[in-house]
């Protein structure tokens, strides 16, 4: 299972508590893990990405395994912690006070 | 016994204050969708228990809150704002273009008659229709089709628009206010649009009597009266007699006609309220004196309203959307400030009380009068 954890505003749009897991069939990306997470939770759709383009929203960052993903092409794999469950992929907001 | 229901949209979540008729105890709910700017919340005419909501954050978008038991439960419903066809671009603040898009929702104006109909004004400015309570958001193209939008600009807050009047005679008009493009009518419910704004005097654009590009902060009617139109000008408070065609001044002897909010007495069409601003640097009131003005003769002659009011060291804002009336007998008078107080008048605007000191700060005040 890949352990997402989601920042507090979208924590609390989603109604959820901790961590997100989520069952991701074939290569976990940044797509397959976003695409599987608006799945589950549809009000996080255009939040994390634009409907549109799909592009990462400019205030938001990926991270895990203590380093910053944000860049990374969206069906890049994900390191081999994320995918396994070891280490969770973290969805943050951009560090920029509010 | 009637009661009131005051939405008050903060940045950081919605309240909900609520009082009987008397207007002298209030309960405070919220905070709902605490930590998002809620830009405004406002009720359904047809259906006082359907409520909508607009929560926006820098960082995570737009979204639609709908309740359909007078605020005590939300539900999140569409966010998808997507423009119709090419974009298209308008000014920028250095005059250079700049492409449209999408940033967040500032009003939402409930059809008068379905409650599943209600319309979206947007940054960058656009307007958008749901009818379907709010799932799903079509724009309505003709208005930034109308031609001039490559000569529209963003005021301070953004190109917003932020003022729907629904003409509850005629069906078909509708008035828009832009900053800063102006005012826009529409008398075949949104296909085509036209700007009115004749009569308009505006310093900051190159022919200060363009046809658009007027910094409008906000326009309000009667609705007794919806030929007949007061607006509060980035700087001076106006009025039209004639559905828009044109505009005179009415600032009389406000001690200051710059100011964003103003709103119309629910029993007396005649009755205008104006919470004057120092300048468009100086966002606080002269003086340091909270001071609402009162005309009851439709503009040019105001009283200030001062009972209640802190009247030394005031340096908070009045925004745009921030004052609003119920419809009781006396009309009762509410409006939200910066600093997080919602003030109320019980006695249309002769004696004022805080209804609550330290919200967020306030940026939308809307009433509810319910049976």
């Amino acid at each position: 299972m890949i352990r997402v954890v989601l920042p507090a505003h979208l924590r609390r749009l989603a109604q959820v508590d901790g961590e997100v897991t989520l069952q991701v069939d074939g290569g976990v990306t940044q797509r397959s893990v976003l695409d599987a997470l608006e799945a589950r939770y549809p009000v996080l759709r255009g939040t994390i990405r634009d409907h549109l383009t799909q592009r990462r929203r400019a205030f938001v960052r990926f991270f895990a395994c203590a380093r910053d993903l944000s860049h990374e092409l969206p069906d890049t794999p994900l390191p081999d912690e994320v995918a396994t469950g070891a280490e969770p992929f973290l969805v943050v907001g951009a560090m920029a006070g509010g | 016994m009637s009661a009131v229901r005051v939405l008050v949209g903060t940045r950081k979540g919605a309240f909900v204050l609520t009082s009987d008729g008397k207007r002298s105890r209030w309960d405070v709910g919220g905070p709902h969708f605490a930590g998002w700017e809620i830009y405004h919340v406002k009720g359904s005419p047809a259906d006082p228990n359907r409520l909508y909501a607009s929560q926006s954050s820098g960082w995570f978008g737009q979204q639609i809150q709908r309740s359909n038991d007078g605020g005590k439960t939300w539900e999140p419903v569409g966010n998808q704002f997507v423009y119709d066809g090419v974009p298209g671009s308008h000014q920028w603040y250095d005059g250079t273009q700049h492409p449209w898009e999408f940033k967040r929702a500032w009003h939402l104006e409930p059809s008068l008659t379905d409650p599943d109909t209600v319309y979206a004004g947007v940054e960058d400015a656009a307007l958008f229709r749901s009818t379907d309570g709010g799932r799903t958001w079509q724009e309505l193209p003709g208005l930034r089709g109308h031609g001039s939008g490559p000569f529209w600009q963003p005021g301070a807050g953004g190109l917003c628009l932020h003022t729907i009047l629904l003409d509850p005679v005629d069906p078909k008009r509708i008035f828009i206010a832009i900053s800063a493009a102006g005012v826009f009518r529409t008398d075949d419910a949104g296909k085509t649009w036209r700007p009115a704004n004749r009569g308009l005097r505006s310093e900051g654009i190159p022919d200060p009597k363009a046809e658009v590009g007027h910094c409008v902060h906000r326009i309000a009617m009667h609705r007794s009266r919806p030929r007949v139109l007061f607006m509060q000008k980035h700087w001076d408070v106006m009025r039209s007699d004639d559905a828009g065609e044109s505009w005179h001044e009415v600032s009389g002897n406000l001690p200051s006609d710059f100011g964003f909010a103003i709103d119309v007495h629910a029993h007396e069409p005649n009755t205008v309220y104006v919470i004057p601003i120092k300048s468009d640097s100086e966002h606080f009131p002269p003086e340091g004196k909270l001071r609402v003005y009162r005309s009851r003769t439709g503009g040019n002659e105001w009283e200030a309203l001062t009972k209640g009011l802190p009247q030394r060291n005031c340096y908070v804002n009045i925004l745009r959307d921030a004052m609003a009336v119920d419809a009781l007998d006396d009309c009762g008078v509410y409006f939200g400030t910066s600093g997080g107080q919602v003030y109320a008048s019980a006695d249309a605007g002769d004696n004022w009380a805080p209804i609550v000191r330290d919200l967020p700060g306030v940026l939308s005040v809307e009433v509810q009068t319910l049976p």
